[in-house]
């Protein structure tokens, strides 16, 4: 090998870990868009969450079909990516299989790959009927129309590819071990149960041509898996990574607790103080932005609410579980995520566009992606968080904007403003004095 | 037709120097609405056979504020919140006892945080523990080997994770607890919750009460057993729709406990 071929390796690799890295920079700029919340707390419980639910997948195994074949890519993922550090030793420094020195632990862990890559083409041809063919309900959901059925299938047809080319590219290596006397570099080293059948493929072939096929897989192997990773961005397909901080960062508190909005009791504790002064000046503090009640647009709602926006992969077991979109109304909590992540992105390309600030663009979270008839519909029954396989919370941003609707617009359907005024008036939902409340006992 | 309930309030008992074992929360339902009256009364029925000290509120109870909470009315919500602190602190209330999911998890979830610090149980726990301690016990079988399914209430299940009390108690009633394909923390809602009980659905191709019933039906049973007034009315509802209230009744946990022991 030239030097020739070093060089370029090291610039793709750069050019793709580079662009990489941007994508990571801006995905973290527009988390942080997000208000603060504190998730410092508990880190014992927050590590056993990511150790159990992302690491250990035990809430996809809810699912046993789509669980057990989620298992299969993800161990996939991982283990073949081991195979990632030689390919990057000795495109860098023009080795051929520097791990080959292992023996048999070499032996063990090519045939492991393969198996395993075997298995992942297997489960992707699985997940693609299931999507397409058989078309499960939560696939063929209108959420997905478009983009996002199309990015789906693009995600299995790459991990077919670069499966393929994986097998492709041993099975190459594995002729060219073959050739009485041994050819060029390829030495004697690996354990190949799967290419060893897609041999034959190159039987009548010169050696040289193998061998020029053999680099091409290698190379464009390489060059998928760069591509890939840079396609994440732009994907559906982050919660590989997302998965963790996900998990790590999510509620830890009852599902039924929902947060008080400190900014309200503190309103509400000078209300009910008998001792403040109903006429003194409040407090003058210029730098003081008024705080809003809930959320209108995504700078609203917290970090972690956009975290869980980029995490989403867009599984649809939020909505297969849902109440309301069951029973036929427009709440998707899938299609909350969906449009959060949307809407946020738009808006970091607004601030990209303009050198690092926020033009207002006339458009908002509210309305603009998410209806208040979606909002309405939501029974906060927290099945879309129980069914979430990474801990998000779409009920979370629900309420938030529920919130926005009510104390910063009145605009509550009418029957829950009779609701709120009666227990104003007489401190239950109905219209009945507070006087008759032990009425049932004599009755 | 007026029975000898003795419901002590709160006020009554501190004119007396008395502090009750367990504060009953009533909550509105439990208050106003006529079939969870029922509930109430069955729930205080079996109190007065254990002789458990409790005492209620009375007038001096209001809403706790969940209604408000979950339509986006922060508000309000603090507002009703802070009152009942001031109330139940005045008290010194320490364990809180209520037939209400809703309530349920407000009070145990969402108070302390304001101040208010109970330790605060479902009816359906309270009950099991009556009977572990063997202040309780059950006699007779009116409800033995009859099928009875439970709907788990997304604030006691899914909220709170309390799966198993209510189901202990049908069993201890010798009954053939079913389950439906949906339960547990798949249970699904009856509709009612995060508000919805206080206006019209919107606009879709069924109501989630009917879906729910049908959950329900699914296992052919001759109760649905409830552990919330709202799930109830959303059960009683879709078995009317489905014109089967000859057939299948729908129950609180309380009741059938009250009606096991011919109270």
């Amino acid at each position: 090998m030239s030097y020739l071929d070093n060089i370029l390796f090291a610039i793709l690799l750069v050019i793709g870990f580079g662009y990489f890295f941007n994508s990571v920079k801006k995905i973290r700029r527009n988390i942080n868009l997000g208000t603060d919340v504190n998730r410092s707390d508990n880190p014992k419980a927050r590590w056993t969450n990511m150790a159990m639910i992302a690491l250990g997948q035990s809430k996809m195994v809810k699912r046993p079909i789509a669980g057990v074949l989620h298992i299969v890519v993800y161990i996939g993922f991982v283990i073949i990516n081991i195979e990632l550090l030689e390919i990057i030793i000795d495109g860098l420094f023009g080795t051929h299989r520097v791990f080959a020195f292992l023996g048999t632990t070499y032996d063990v862990l090519i045939a492991s790959f393969e198996i395993l890559a075997l298995l992942v083409l297997v489960a992707v041809a699985s997940f693609w009927i299931r999507r397409n063919i058989i078309k499960l309900k939560r696939f063929a959901n209108p959420d997905l129309n478009g983009a996002p059925k199309n990015d789906a299938n693009y995600i299995l047809y790459f991990e077919v590819v670069l499966m393929t080319l994986f097998l492709l590219m041993n099975a190459s290596d594995l002729h060219l071990q073959h050739v009485p006397g041994g050819f060029s570099h390829f030495i004697k080293a690996g354990s190949f149960p799967i290419s060893q059948f897609i041999e034959p493929l190159f039987n009548g072939m010169s050696n040289e041509l193998v061998m020029l096929l053999s680099e091409i897989f290698w190379w464009l192997h390489i060059t998928g898996i760069l591509i890939f990773m840079n396609y994440l961005y732009f994907s559906k397909h982050l919660h590989i990574l997302l998965a963790f901080p996900n998990t790590y960062f999510a509620n830890l508190n009852p599902q039924g607790q929902f947060d008080n909005l400190e900014s309200v009791t503190k309103e509400v504790k000078l209300m009910m103080d008998p001792n403040a002064d109903p006429f003194a000046a409040a407090p003058v503090d210029e730098n003081a932005v008024p705080s809003k009640f809930g959320a209108s647009d995504v700078q609203d709602l917290n970090w972690v609410q956009l975290l869980n926006a980029y995490t989403c992969t867009e599984c649809g077991r939020c909505t297969s579980s849902c109440p309301a979109n069951i029973t036929g109304k427009k709440l998707s909590p899938r299609k909350i995520m969906m449009d959060t992540r949307d809407r946020l992105e738009e808006v970091g390309r607004n601030i990209d566009a303009n050198k690092g600030i926020f033009i207002p663009d006339n458009k908002t979270l509210l309305n603009d992606y998410i209806t208040p008839e979606e909002l309405w519909a939501c029974t906060s029954c927290n099945a879309c968080v129980e069914e979430c396989p990474v801990n998000i919370s779409p009920l979370s941003i629900i309420m938030d904007m529920r919130r926005y609707l009510v104390m910063e617009q009145s605009a509550a359907p009418m029957p829950i403003n009779a609701m709120m005024t009666n227990i104003e008036n007489n401190g239950a939902p109905w219209q009945y004095n507070q006087q008759d409340r032990l009425n049932w006992k004599n009755e | 037709m007026s029975e000898n309930l003795i419901v002590p309030t709160m006020a009554e008992m501190l004119a007396q120097g008395k502090q009750p074992e367990v504060l009953f929360w009533v909550g509105c339902a439990g208050s106003f609405d006529d079939r969870a009256k029922k509930i109430t009364k069955a729930f205080v029925r079996i109190l007065n056979r254990a002789n458990v000290p409790f005492a209620v509120l009375g007038t001096e109870e209001s809403c706790t504020g969940d209604p408000a909470k979950r339509a986006g009315n922060e508000f309000l919500f603090q507002m009703q919140a802070m009152m009942n602190i001031e109330v139940l602190n005045a008290y010194e209330a320490k364990k809180i006892v209520t037939a209400c999911p809703h309530c349920f998890n407000t009070l145990k979830n969402e108070y302390p945080e304001l101040g208010g610090k109970y330790e605060v149980v479902h009816h359906t726990e309270f009950l099991k523990s009556l009977l572990d301690d063997g202040r309780l016990t059950i006699e007779g079988g009116q409800f033995k080997g009859k099928r009875i399914t439970f709907h788990d209430p997304c604030y006691l299940g899914r909220a709170n994770n309390v799966y198993e009390a209510p189901r202990d108690l049908i069993l201890k009633l010798d009954a053939e607890l079913v389950e439906m394909k949906r339960s547990k923390a798949n249970g699904l809602c009856c509709g009612a919750g995060g508000a919805q009980m206080f206006k019209d659905a919107e606009p879709g191709n069924k109501e989630v009460n009917v879906e729910r019933t049908e959950d329900a039906l699914e296992t052919k049973p001759e109760i649905i057993a409830a552990g919330c007034p709202f799930c109830n009315t959303m059960m009683t509802d879709g078995i009317k729709n489905k014109e089967k209230e000859g057939e299948v009744k729908v129950m609180d946990i309380a009741e059938l406990i009250a009606n096991a022991q011919d109270l």
